[in-house]
């Protein structure tokens, strides 16, 4: 797995620091991503994981620090975020799939909007998306009727419709019902085989011991620990890292 | 039964006046309502714009209206438009009808911004997150959910709206208030043109509220 990790640096992160008010979230990380790699953030609540995710796509604004996507520092003033945000692809804890679009219109809204494909050509795709994740009959339905797994594929698809050179995960599992929680999972995993750089924030460990090429350990706004799966697991050795996997790994 | 066959008696003698000051007065509801959809939605819009200076004034100006009776604005656009802008010739149903909207405006300007802000702010971050500017993320997935807070509340207003008319009698314009005045100076009856006047009033808000409540139960029975 780790022969992709070889690959061309797609995501850099320099000295990232993030406050909310007097609240110090993220306390200087600098990381890289390669292109193809699939790296799980994990750690307890408050600990940044999820601001770190959203600064990749700047929906956080960062204090300080720079972010380069594609060697391109997002950060920088001059910067058209709009079109770098076409290429990162976000799933988000609570789907925010679009009520008042149709489950078709969900997918084909942004590619058909910003010009990267034209009606017929972001249908055919959709049908075929819908098809993957098995929600081809819901086209024409209003997500109101979709159960929160089904939500969760259609956000997935919906953000994979813009064919994204990276996937931002957050927390993707953690609102559903636990027999959803599946059914999302082995959509990700497809998604990971296929090659797709992919850095998911979760708290289902089994998963991303599985999936993972790396795994970050976030606490107190750094990544505290970092590693293969097999060394951050088995073989911890920060003692907040010991303290979370014994607490979570019973 | 006096009462009653007085009332008919008012009623039948008189009931194109009843009926002109409803017309009056709906026409000025509806008037108002939609100059100040406009007007207010277009002053919820720049209340969320990040020029600083703009919000605070638009802020101000919500404020004030909310803060200070409406008779005391009727009075105030009554008497100060005319001389402010005589070329205009503004009659006396146009600067009421200011007084209204400049109002309305202020409540309406609220309750968009309310509704806007009712839109779960997942629904604004996963369309940037693909990638749309903020005005596409606006009128693409903010507005149209919005619309559906906004319309039921934008109802409400008109039926206050409606009902708040009657002070603008104070200048005889016409509506249901002063028809009550005229009717009342004619036959120095006062219960029975009230009742009559009363029912009217009484009869176009329930009605319209009843639709109200139509119209939302439409609104939530789509997208399901």
């Amino acid at each position: 797995m780790l022969v992709s990790a070889n690959g061309k640096e797609i995501i850099r992160v320099e000295d990232l620091h993030k406050s909310f008010g007097s609240l110090h979230v993220l306390k200087g990380v600098t990381e890289h991503i390669s292109k193809g790699e699939v790296v799980s953030v994990i750690g307890p609540s408050g600990g940044g994981k999820s601001t770190f995710l959203r600064c990749l796509n700047l929906l956080e604004v960062p204090n300080s620090g720079h972010i380069y996507f594609n060697d391109v520092d997002i950060t920088a003033k001059n910067v058209d975020i709009n079109i770098h945000r076409q290429k990162m692809g976000m799933v988000f804890q609570h789907f925010n799939v679009f009520n008042n679009l149709t489950v078709g219109k969900n997918i084909t809204l942004a590619p058909v909007l910003l010009k990267k494909k034209t009606q017929a050509e972001a249908d055919e795709m959709c049908k075929e998306l819908l098809n993957r994740v098995g929600l081809l009959d819901k086209i024409d339905q209003f997500p109101k009727k979709l159960s929160g797994g089904q939500k969760q594929r259609l956000a997935i698809v919906r953000a994979l419709a813009m064919e994204p050179e990276v996937m931002l995960f957050d927390e993707p599992t953690s609102a559903l019902d636990p027999e959803m929680v599946g059914e999302v999972l082995f959509v990700i995993k497809d998604l990971v085989k296929s090659g797709m750089t992919t850095v998911i924030v979760t708290h289902e460990m089994g998963f991303a011991k599985e999936i993972s090429d790396r795994v970050f350990f976030m606490d107190g706004g750094i990544i505290a620990e970092k590693g293969t799966p097999d060394e951050v697991f088995n073989h911890p050795q920060n003692p907040r890292t010991k303290e979370f996997l014994s607490k979570v790994l019973y | 039964m006096e009462f009653l066959r007085v009332m008919a008696q008012v009623w039948s003698k008189y009931s194109h006046l009843f009926l002109h000051g409803l017309w009056m007065t709906v026409y000025m509801g509806l008037l108002t309502v939609a100059i100040s959809t406009v007007t207010g939605s277009i002053l919820a819009l720049l209340r969320r714009c990040t020029f600083k200076p703009l919000q605070w004034l638009v802020t101000a100006y919500v404020e004030i209206i909310r803060g200070t009776p409406i008779l005391l604005q009727l009075y105030f656009f009554y008497f100060m438009l005319p001389g402010w802008l005589p070329f205009l010739e503004l009659s006396e149903f146009a600067c009421v009808l200011v007084a209204c909207c400049v109002n309305s405006t202020a409540y309406v300007c609220e309750i968009v911004r309310a509704g806007i802000q009712a839109v779960d702010n997942g629904q604004t971050e996963a369309a940037r997150s693909l990638g749309l500017n903020s005005t596409q993320t606006m009128i693409h997935i903010v507005i149209p959910q919005a619309v559906k807070n906004i319309l039921p509340a934008l109802c409400n207003e008109f039926i206050a709206i409606v009902k708040e008319t009657s002070l603008a009698s104070t200048f005889f314009i016409g509506e249901l208030m002063t028809q009550f005045k005229t009717i009342n100076g004619i036959t120095y009856r006062v219960l029975e043109p009230l009742t009559i006047v009363g029912i009217i009033y009484f009869l176009l808000t329930f009605i319209l509220s009843k639709l109200i409540a139509l119209l939302e139960r439409r609104l939530n029975a789509s997208e399901r």
